[in-house]
């Protein structure tokens, strides 16, 4: 089987190096430009089984805000995040909630726990937003 | 008139404010006060719920209410006082600063520094002119990513969005993810204004098209948007005539640059760089007004909140500085010009160093992409500092130290240039 | 105002005034004087959405018109009564004056005889300037020009304010305003007019008073009038950023052609400074688009005025439609149809002669049988709202200890509070919409045009008409601003 030669834009860090990573017989074989061991990894990773982190909001009862920021604790698999996002979207909490409380232990089975992003309190100020 | 006196007072509860009131109580103010007009701290980064914030400041890939949830921690620990919900009207040399709260009624609060953290706001319509009618459906994505991540609303299903700034390239992913349909992100430069990896996992990762060298020359729709007319340009920018395209959509977002928010600095008689939009400041990030310092997005648009933690830290810990009688004026400062290939350069005027400081750091962006690149410091007509860069672009900031020695040489004109290198 | 009340016409009146633009509100306020019923119909949900809202907003000093026109009367008249109309509905005014430019020794014998006709109009203090004089007060004009016409008595308003004014005070003097309630058919009987009807009933009424600005002679075709025709003609205009506003002091006129009188540089009443208009005849009398084409031919005639110009302070541009039926305006009663009478064809100085076109169309309908009897408890002033920022410390203390909503301030632009937005929502033909509230108190004017307060008026607007965030309409009925989110799962929707 040939060779075949994919080029990646690391997301690792923002300062957006790139490189290109050779594969034959789906297997990394060659790593050409990138500057650092996590680009590397990310890279490698990026040809054959990419991930992504997830970021999204669950509804909130009860709470000074309508919605909470979560976000997931690892990686998920890249064609998995729609349905990630998905599943999230049918959460409802109620406050008060702390900064990193867990929102779903394990999502899709997937391994993956969803944590919350930051704290709310129960409502109680008066602003209008 | 009862007026409390604080050390120092930062005006705005973001990334900006909070660090630098963290910075002046590091440095030995007593009293610390943050005036945030919001309902809570933690300014733009509440909305921005996306990760990749504080590689650099933490080591962790925060959520930007992750990043904002660290420092309110650590101002709550260091028993800074924060007011919320109170706007700053004014601020008067000598270190008044007046205030308006609905609970408080206006007040004046006496500063012994004051530091400006307003942070920026979104470039409008407006201020692109894009000819058209003027429906329903048209938003900067700061407002809409509000209304979305914070609220809980939708500003439509079909979105074309204009300019490729980083909120733009974010809220195109998180439309998506909403259910929204995104037709394409339209540029006008010859290059994206967003950084890599947001063009990567925002729009590459959705099958969403970046069209450089484009320009929306009509918005269409009576009620609610119907559509917008796009068509490329040339090297002026210019619409070329046959290229144009008619795209449908029922909803516009605009991400066309931030404009660092500078009211109350203006309106105090401070000097500003008319490029960079903010204060001309010194390396302690003092501005032409004594006792009066400016740090984060109010003084240039950044696009890593890191750098803007250290810059406002930098800003309070010099504010403290000058309340307890530390820190000088403003005199027999040095000045730092944006040369060829520069198009701006922060600090943009150095005063004598005090004596604790071995470097100065100082943050630019290019006017053009290159790969590589050379930044070069002279010092009137001879280079005395230059440091090739692999990659430079004009949505990316440089950052550099440069030791005190290499700057203070005796020079009368410091000037830096970004040209192309070899390979 | 009652959802309901908003929603019905009563089933007749002794006036129906088809229109609530600055000539239909003003009319409404005259005849408020009056015991009668007065109903005024507007298709839009708020006044002043045609004309009245995106013109020049400056009240002339009266020397364009040809003298025993129409215009050129009511125009006079108009400038003279507005000073005290302005003080009692709250209208901000500013006189700051104008200057008619001439390029050149040709032009200058254009001015002449513009002065000649001011004063044969009876406008007072016109004076020929030279180059000298008129750069010693707008050192930002063109140092080519030859000299100018100054004219002291021309002012600036805000168009919107004004129609809101007089429509606020005819509503308090038991005027009754039906938004989007467009006129389907006005019925006659032996030639004379017997029900207005609309979407949501039918008024008989004996008198209809035709203030339908580019729709009028489309009314009027409806009646079985077609003495006159429309043809709306478009302006177009770029709003600047105050930090500019130094560059007029007052009104810049070029010297006038045939057609209008040319791209202006002027000052606001609000402080900024704009551009415009250009004209340009349209089909369409919905069409508000600004065009690449119009935009660039008003900023090359803005800067022969003002050669500095900075493009890039623009903060937003607009266009605006006048309605022209010929060279005068169409004033009194339909030679066509009893009961009839018509307010039409009110193009520039539309907005200056609207309080004089109010007291002749009053004229107007006693001469064609109303009976006119004075109403004692007729009130001519709007009770005042304060503008916390310009108000001293001691008034926005008291202010703030009064309504808490004083000390929140939403529009950063325009240090606009809470509480001011809510009055606007809360007075008699309150703001119902996004733009309404923009208009009548400016949150979303400024430079960030609405990029911060935009969502928090939005729920403002929510909370106090007591709908959805998702209801809330930026202006028309098909303009709602958001959607709600999505609930369920994201294959459901179309995705791409």
């Amino acid at each position: 089987m040939a060779s075949e030669i994919h080029p990646i834009l690391c997301i690792g860090c923002p300062s957006g190096c790139g490189g290109e990573v050779v594969v034959e017989d789906g297997k990394v074989t060659e790593m050409r430009g990138f500057t650092c061991d996590k680009g590397k990894a990310y890279a490698a990773e990026e040809v054959v089984a990419p991930r992504r982190m997830v970021t999204t909001t669950v509804r909130v009862r009860g709470g000074g805000l309508p919605l909470l920021p979560v976000v997931s604790e690892q990686p998920v698999p890249k064609d998995r995040v729609l349905d990630c996002v998905s599943q999230l979207r049918a959460v409802e909490l109620t406050a008060p909630i702390a900064a990193g409380d867990v929102v779903v232990p394990d999502l899709l089975g997937l391994g993956i726990r969803f944590v919350a992003s930051r704290s709310i309190g129960a409502a109680g100020e008066g602003y209008p937003l | 008139m009862h007026e409390p006196y604080y050390d120092v007072v930062t005006i705005g509860g973001g990334p900006a404010g909070m660090a630098a009131a963290l910075g002046a109580r590091e440095a030995g103010a007593d009293k610390v006060l943050i005036l945030e007009r919001d309902r809570e701290l933690g300014g733009i980064l509440q909305q921005c719920i996306h990760n990749g914030f504080g590689l650099r400041r933490f080591q962790a890939e925060l959520t930007g209410p992750g990043y904002a949830h660290r420092y309110i921690e650590m101002v709550e620990k260091a028993g800074i006082d924060v007011w919320l919900d109170t706007t700053v009207l004014a601020t008067a040399p000598g270190g008044a600063v007046s205030c308006v709260s609905p609970t408080g009624g206006p007040q004046t609060v006496r500063a012994g520094a004051v530091v400006y953290a307003m942070g920026c706001r979104e470039r409008t319509r407006g201020a692109i002119r894009i000819p058209g009618s003027r429906p329903a459906g048209v938003f900067t994505a700061g407002a809409a990513q509000r209304m979305v991540n914070m609220e809980g609303y939708l500003p439509g299903h079909d979105v074309v969005i204009i300019g490729s700034g980083d909120i733009g390239l974010i809220m195109a992913r998180r439309m998506t993810l909403e259910g929204a349909r995104v037709r394409a992100v339209f540029e006008i430069m010859p290059y994206s204004n967003g950084l890599t990896r947001n063009i990567v996992q925002c729009l590459n990762d959705f099958s969403i098209p970046l069209y450089l060298s484009h320009s929306v020359v009509a918005v269409h729709g009576h009620d609610r948007v119907t559509g917008v007319t796009v068509a490329q340009v040339d090297s002026h920018f210019a619409p070329v005539p046959g290229t144009e395209f008619e795209l449908p959509c029922d909803c516009v977002l605009l991400s066309v640059g931030l404009i660092p928010e500078n009211e109350l600095t203006r309106s105090a008689g401070i000097h500003m760089d008319s490029v960079t939009g903010g204060a001309v400041v010194d390396q302690f990030r003092q501005t032409s007004a004594q006792g009066f310092f400016a740090a984060g997005n109010v003084l240039h648009v950044h696009d890593l909140v890191d750098w803007v933690s250290r810059e406002a830290e930098t800003a309070g810990q010099s504010a403290a500085r000058f309340a307890h009688g530390a820190l000088g004026g403003t005199g027999g400062a040095l000045a730092v010009s944006a040369g060829a290939g520069v198009r701006t350069v922060v600090p943009q005027r150095l005063v004598p160093p005090t004596g604790d400081e071995k470097s100065v750091r100082f943050y630019f962006r290019a006017t053009q992409p290159l790969q590589p690149a050379i930044l070069a410091l002279h010092a009137d007509d001879n280079v005395v500092w230059q440091r090739r860069l692999r990659v430079v672009k004009p949505s990316e900031m440089v950052v550099a130290d440069i030791q005190v020695a290499t700057l203070f040489q005796g020079a009368e004109n410091l000037t830096f240039t970004i040209s192309p290198a070899t390979e | 105002m009652g959802g309901t009340e908003a929603w019905s016409v009563p089933p007749r009146a002794d006036v129906v005034v088809i229109g609530g633009g600055i000539v239909g509100a003003a009319i409404a306020r005259e005849l408020s004087r009056y015991q009668l019923s007065v109903v005024v119909l507007e298709k839009a949900p708020d006044v002043a959405a045609g004309t009245s809202k995106a013109n020049s907003g400056i009240l002339h000093a009266g020397f364009d018109a040809e003298p025993g026109s129409w215009k050129a009367r009511l125009n006079v008249r108009g400038s003279q009564i507005y000073a005290q109309i302005a003080e009692d509905l709250g209208i901000p005014r500013r006189v700051i004056g104008s200057l008619v430019v001439a390029q050149n020794a040709d032009e200058m014998v254009t001015l002449e005889a513009l002065r000649q006709r001011g004063i044969s109009n009876g406008v007072v203090g016109l004076a020929i300037w030279d180059r000298d004089q008129v750069l010693a007060h707008e050192p930002h004009v063109s140092p080519e020009i030859a000299g100018a016409l100054w004219a002291p008595s021309a002012a600036v308003v805000c168009p919107f304010l004004a129609t809101a004014g007089f429509a606020e005070n005819a509503v308090r003097n038991g005027v009754q305003i039906v938004t989007e309630c467009p006129v389907t058919a006005v019925e006659t009987e032996a030639g004379a007019v017997v029900a207005v009807m609309t979407p949501r009933g039918r008024i008989e009424t004996r008198h209809v008073v035709n203030a339908a600005g580019v729709f009028s002679g489309h009314v009027s075709r409806m009646a079985g009038d077609d003495s006159f025709s429309i043809t709306p003609r478009k302006g177009e205009y770029i709003l600047f950023d105050k930090a500019v506003s130094h560059l007029a002091n007052s009104v810049l006129f070029p010297t006038p052609d045939k057609i209008s009188k040319g791209i202006l540089v002027s000052p606001t009443v609000h402080g900024n400074i704009f551009i415009g208009p250009n004209a340009s005849p349209v089909e369409d009398p919905e069409d508000q688009e600004t065009t690449p084409e119009g935009l660039a031919a008003i900023v090359a005639g803005a800067q022969r005025i003002v050669p500095d110009l900075p493009v890039q302070a623009a903060i937003t541009e607009f266009a605006g439609l006048r309605a022209v039926a010929g060279k005068d305006f169409v004033i009194g009663p339909s030679p066509m149809v009893k009961g009839l009478v018509h307010a039409a064809g009110i193009q520039s100085p539309g907005l200056t002669s609207a309080p004089a076109i109010a007291e002749v169309i009053v004229e107007s309908l006693r001469d064609t049988g109303l009976v006119l009897r004075p109403r004692p408890e007729f009130n001519p002033t709007n009770p005042k709202r304060p503008k916390f920022i310009e108000q001293p410390v001691d008034v926005q203390a008291a202010l703030i200890a009064e309504n808490p909503l004083y000390g929140r301030v939403i529009c950063r632009c325009e240090t606009i509070t809470e509480a001011e937005i809510v009055a606007a929502i809360r007075a008699p033909g309150g703001a119902r919409t996004l733009d309404g509230v923009k208009r009548r108190v400016r949150p979303g004017c400024g430079r960030c045009q609405g990029g911060f307060c935009g969502p928090r008026v939005t729920a403002i607007l929510a909370r106090e008409l007591g709908i959805a965030v998702t209801e809330v309409r930026k202006d028309s009925a098909g303009s709602r601003l958001f959607f709600p989110r999505s609930q369920g799962a994201v294959g459901e929707n179309e995705h791409a």
